[in-house]
């Protein structure tokens, strides 16, 4: 029996006057993987920006883990901590090293202790295959390797879901390949996600959901693969065409 | 310009220096201090505190220092402050600098990238933790440049001390003209002991600058 991680209910978001996202109702259950599809512009980094709270929305509701969500700082700043995020630019804190950039959140955020922590945090590096960077700075590392640690970084703090915006457009082909093969491993540990990317065959080896945005409403939210092989849209059915894979 | 004139008028010049040295730095200091305080204050937009400050910035920045130092010195013991010149001078500096340091300081913190301060809310930072350790580090790194040229321009301004009598270096060289006609002498004497400041002050700043950028930013 599937149990709800995210219900999005009648959001509604505008930026001033102009109106981004309709009506947009939508579920996540625990342990799937939903992915996000849509043509550039189509509002999937606002609508998953609003599920951080790094938005606001005019009206509708979140409910996650069957608890309202009632919009303020202070929730926000507690729920991150359960969502975790990851965007497209490789953003970590230059200031930083890889392990500090990692415990931040760990150690100020939730208070726990240096060694258990630092033991997690190597724990992870070493999944993704940077243990060796832990005492780096940001600078001293490729594109790929940043986004995997900014994955590390969001993990580190055992969300229950996590949220990807684009996390390999900008990256370099041969760099794109070691962060999906992270995702996937996540889908497979039964991480509650939600993807939005332009890696077509990923998309549509992981997906339990495919969600399919346009001009900030969702024409099609089907499970599995039925996506890619019987969209129900025409405007589904172009972009699929427009995407070569 | 004669030899044994500038052995005589050193010692005094040697006076001014160290004083116009101590000047500059309680003056640098303050200006610093109400500089962070006056930034954050915009920065993390507290209401009132923020036009309060809005206003002193244009005041200090919109009058000359001159004015600001008879209005220390002259008119405020009208009002029953009386301070020392060596104080007026301080609180000159610190009342003209504090506003160019605020303008220094908010141009670093405002230049933090967005996607910075996001990724800092991303994983739980409070407002305060975010300032801790994302923005302050990396806008006070940028500032820097600024505010090293803040710095210069403060001790040059110490040569205005002048009209309220502190015996700092321009008023020590006015003084030698004006009653021994040591002209050329304390003329020399006066450059050399600027740039006995600026010069290699600015060296270390500009060594400061790479150090502290290589130190958070890699570049
Ligand atoms: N901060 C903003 N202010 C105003 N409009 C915005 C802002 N951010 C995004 N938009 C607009 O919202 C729409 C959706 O953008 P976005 O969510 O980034 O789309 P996508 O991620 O699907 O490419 C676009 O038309 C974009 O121009
Ligand atoms: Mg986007």
């Amino acid at each position: 029996m599937a149990t709800p991680l995210l219900q999005v209910e009648h959001l509604e978001k505008s930026y001033g006057d102009v109106h981004i996202l309709h009506d947009i109702d939508l579920t996540i259950d625990t342990g799937s993987v939903t992915v996000l599809l849509g043509p550039s512009g189509s509002g999937k980094s606002t609508l998953i920006r609003c599920l951080n709270g790094l938005e606001d929305f005019q009206s509708g509701q979140l409910v996650f883990s069957g608890q309202p969500v009632v919009p303020s700082p202070k929730v926000w700043q507690q729920l991150r901590q359960k969502i975790g995020m990851v965007f497209q630019s490789y953003d970590l804190f230059p200031n930083l090293t890889v392990l500090d950039n990692i415990l931040l959140g760990p150690l100020k955020v939730q208070h726990r202790a240096k060694a258990e922590a630092t033991a997690q945090a190597i724990k992870l590096l070493k999944e993704v295959g940077l243990a060796e960077y832990q005492d780096a700075y940001p600078r001293q590392l490729s594109g790929g390797q940043k986004q995997r640690i900014a994955i590390v970084r969001a993990l580190a703090l055992n969300p229950e879901f996590m949220l990807f915006d684009e996390v390999t457009a900008s990256l370099d082909p041969e760099m794109v390949r070691g962060v999906l093969e992270v995702l996937r491993n996540l889908a497979q540990q039964k991480m509650t996600m939600l993807v939005v990317t332009h890696e077509m065959n990923f998309a549509r080896e992981i997906a339990d959901q495919v969600v399919f945005l346009e001009n900030g409403r969702i024409l099609e939210q089907t499970p599995g693969q039925q996506f890619f092989t019987n969209p129900q849209t025409e405007r589904a059915q172009i972009f699929l065409n427009s995407m070569d894979f | 310009m004669s030899w044994t004139v500038i052995q005589q008028i050193i010692p005094v010049f040697v006076q001014a220096f160290w004083l116009t040295l101590k000047l500059s730095f309680y003056g640098i200091i303050g200006a610093i201090i109400v500089g962070m305080i006056a930034s954050f204050l915009r920065y993390f937009k507290v209401p009132v505190l923020r036009q309060i400050s809005a206003v002193y910035t244009e005041v200090s920045r919109n009058t000359p220092l001159l004015i600001q130092l008879f209005f220390i010195y002259y008119a405020f013991p009208e009002i029953g402050i009386k301070i020392s010149a060596s104080a007026a001078g301080i609180s000159g500096l610190i009342f003209l600098g504090g506003s160019y340091m605020a303008e220094a300081i908010y141009g670093g913190l405002n230049g933090v990238a967005k996607i910075q301060v996001e990724s800092g809310l991303a994983i739980g930072l409070s407002r305060g933790q975010l300032a801790r350790y994302v923005v302050f580090p990396q806008g006070l790194t940028l500032s820097i440049p600024a505010i090293a040229a803040n710095v210069i321009f403060l001790i040059k301004e110490t040569s205005i001390f002048t009209v309220i009598a502190i015996p700092e270096l321009t008023n020590t060289a006015l003084d030698q003209i004006g009653l021994y006609y040591h002209t050329d002498e304390s003329l020399f004497v006066l450059v050399i002991a600027y740039a006995i400041i600026l010069i290699p002050l600015s060296i270390v700043l500009t060594w400061l600058e790479r150090r502290t950028r290589r130190g958070a930013f890699g570049n």
